[in-house]
């Protein structure tokens, strides 16, 4: 329900988040709401986009930088009689550290001609932070991931050299160490070239 | 990344360079593939984008040092167009022509029989059967076509513009026109969200793989050895980076050179089919990379040595009434509105300066004069041939040719700009 917009003019503005990354998307319109931003609303495909904007007629629209539609967004800088309010971008070429930290953390917003900027600011920096929070979640998630992958290489390597060799989990996993500094090289990496000579060499 | 407004001197020769997944990247993906780039003293990182947005962004806060842009990018970012950038300039011509325009099967089928003596001729006369067909749908109340390019300040926005309006329909009243990223545009064609579309290559050419259209212009029919893409770099960049500049405008040109033999062109195709490239297959690059295309039509093949020019016949050479049929057309339909002095733009942006003194030493043959007429036969010992079906440029009265257009958009105000271009 729209309420006065004095003491939160926030609430009024609405936004549109285009974004094929469903996380990510989640993680934002998570963080818009905290805010105190209610009218979120988000798009998942760039089918047919002029006339959804059309349709929804944001005042804000957020989108990923990997995400090919951004052309579409800027031919609406162009007067077009499909599109009833011309948009612009958020950032002009006085904002500099502002562009580059949205080009930094992947995403670049609009706003429809005649918004005031001021209004939009909170709404670019939290896009911006959440962005990159996402990022580093990623990362955090891929250094899992490996870290997992290292391990199970390890262990199936030790099994190798402990039934092959007949030496104890500690011997063999000295072994795997030892070899690793001689080639400069991870323990895992150690690992992964043993599994594979040995799968070779086995029959 | 640039923390700093002040321009980075590059010391280490590390070169970022963003190109968009096209047919003409080539030039930069051949440079850094085959070592040119090495030879020269240098190193391309490249890098993909999937929009002219973010090469356009990359390039003004100094993620990229130098980019593959659309012709008219350059032009569009010093004026401030679209958004306020740095300067950019366009030390060099990455490729010419390259573009076609495509309808969807239904369109064809309705283009035919509005004028099938039009559907027998050129590219050019195919826009009076889609003039027909607009005519025909105003007519009996049905919706207007749709037609679709990639970008504001392309050169395929003012092909298909011009096009149209050689065969008396407004693109911004009888028809619309939107913007389909490339990868989406044959979806949208079967989808019937658009009718036909203006695009580079390979993107014609997968819609014709796929069944969905047909190729009814080629670029090199409208306007042949037309401008199409360019090297962008900032200008503050270039002042800054002088020594690396011209080596990077030898290695791309000695690519190019590299790309015009027509038995390195298999090669070629072979590494832009990569997924770091254009990620489409062999077969469809070697369409446009080889003048054999499918137009979509048994009987009708297209063979087109010009289909995409990457050196030979000056191609390298960013002529400056290039730039001025540029801004023509962007004064045409209203994008530039601001009066200001034609020339001087065109100067300032399109560098044969930098050029020359690049290629100098390398024995590359490069015109004398910085201009040429359109249109006009024996203007210049290069080969002329029809420009727009007959229509004439001559780059020395840029106003008096907008003057002749038959269309323009009702805030084109071409008095306005007659106080800075006497």
């Amino acid at each position: 329900m729209p309420k006065s917009n004095s003491d939160n003019p926030g609430e009024l503005l609405k936004i549109l988040v285009i974004d094929e990354r469903p996380i990510r998307r989640a993680i934002l319109e998570e963080g818009l709401r905290e805010a105190g931003f209610k009218n979120v609303m988000s798009l998942d495909t760039a089918a047919a986009l002029v006339q959804q904007i059309y349709t929804l007629d944001p005042d804000v629209v957020l989108i990923d930088l990997e995400n090919p539609s951004r052309d579409v967004l800027e031919q609406m800088f162009q007067v077009s009689r499909a599109v009833r309010r011309p948009i612009a971008m958020f950032v002009d070429h006085s904002d500099k550290a502002t562009i580059e930290a949205a080009i930094d953390a992947g995403v670049s917003a609009y706003i429809v001609d005649g918004l005031k900027k001021e209004r939009v600011r909170p709404i670019l920096d939290m896009t911006i932070s959440r962005f990159r929070a996402f990022d580093r979640m990623r990362t955090e998630l891929e250094e899992a991931k490996t870290a997992l992958k290292d391990r199970k290489l390890v262990e199936k390597a030790k099994g190798i050299l402990m039934k092959s060799r007949g030496l104890d989990e500690a011997a063999a996993y000295a072994l795997l160490r030892k070899a690793a500094m001689a080639q400069g090289k991870r323990i895992a990496d150690v690992a992964e070239g043993l599994i594979t000579t040995f799968d070779l060499l086995k029959d | 990344m640039a923390e700093d407004t002040t321009e980075r001197r590059v010391v280490d020769r590390e070169v970022h360079a963003g190109f968009i997944p096209l047919v003409d990247c080539a030039p930069l993906v051949i440079a850094s593939e085959l070592g040119f780039d090495r030879q020269f003293g240098f190193t391309f990182h490249l890098h993909r984008e999937v929009s002219w947005a973010n090469i356009r962004d990359k390039l003004d806060v100094g993620v990229l040092d130098c980019a593959h842009m659309l012709a008219p990018m350059p032009i569009a970012a010093t004026l401030g167009l679209g958004r306020a950038t740095e300067p950019v300039i366009a030390p060099m011509s990455l490729s010419l022509n390259g573009n076609a325009i495509t309808v969807s099967r239904a369109l064809y089928t309705e283009m035919c029989a509005r004028d099938v003596a039009a559907m027998g001729g050129d590219g050019m006369a195919a826009a009076r059967a889609v003039a027909a067909v607009v005519r025909s749908r105003a007519g009996s109340g049905q919706e207007p076509l749709t037609l679709g390019m990639v970008y504001p300040f392309s050169c395929h926005n003012y092909d298909l513009r011009y096009w149209l309006a050689s065969a008396g329909v407004d693109p911004d009243n009888d028809v619309n026109l939107v913007v389909i990223p490339p990868p989406l545009l044959s979806e949208s064609l079967k989808a019937g969200r658009v009718d036909g579309f203006c695009v580079g290559q390979p993107w014609n050419s997968v819609s014709v793989a796929e069944g969905r259209g047909v190729i009814v212009a080629t670029k090199n029919e409208l306007w042949p050895m037309s401008p199409e893409k360019v090297l962008g770099v900032r200008e503050a960049w270039a002042d800054a980076n002088g020594e690396l500049l011209a080596d990077i405008v030898r290695a791309l040109t000695f690519a190019c050179r590299w790309l015009d033999v027509p038995a390195n062109r298999v090669a070629a195709a072979a590494i832009l089919s990569r997924r770091e490239y254009v990620n489409v297959s062999e077969d469809i690059l070697l369409r446009p990379l080889t003048g054999r295309l499918d137009s979509g039509l048994a009987e009708r093949p297209i063979v087109d040595e010009d289909a995409v020019v990457f050196h030979r016949d000056g191609a390298n050479f960013p002529w400056r009434s290039h730039a001025v049929w540029i801004i023509t057309q962007m004064i045409r339909w209203g994008q530039a509105r601001e009066p200001f002095d034609i020339m001087a733009l065109a100067e300032r942006v399109y560098r044969p300066d930098i050029y020359r003194a690049a290629v100098d030493a390398l024995g590359v043959t490069v015109p004398e004069s910085d201009f040429k007429d359109e249109g006009k036969v024996a203007s210049t010992s290069l080969p002329q041939a029809s420009f727009f079906g007959g229509d004439e440029f001559d780059p020395a009265h840029a106003l008096g040719y907008l003057k002749g257009v038959p269309i323009r958009a009702v805030t084109a105000d071409i008095e306005a700009f007659a106080e800075y271009n006497p």
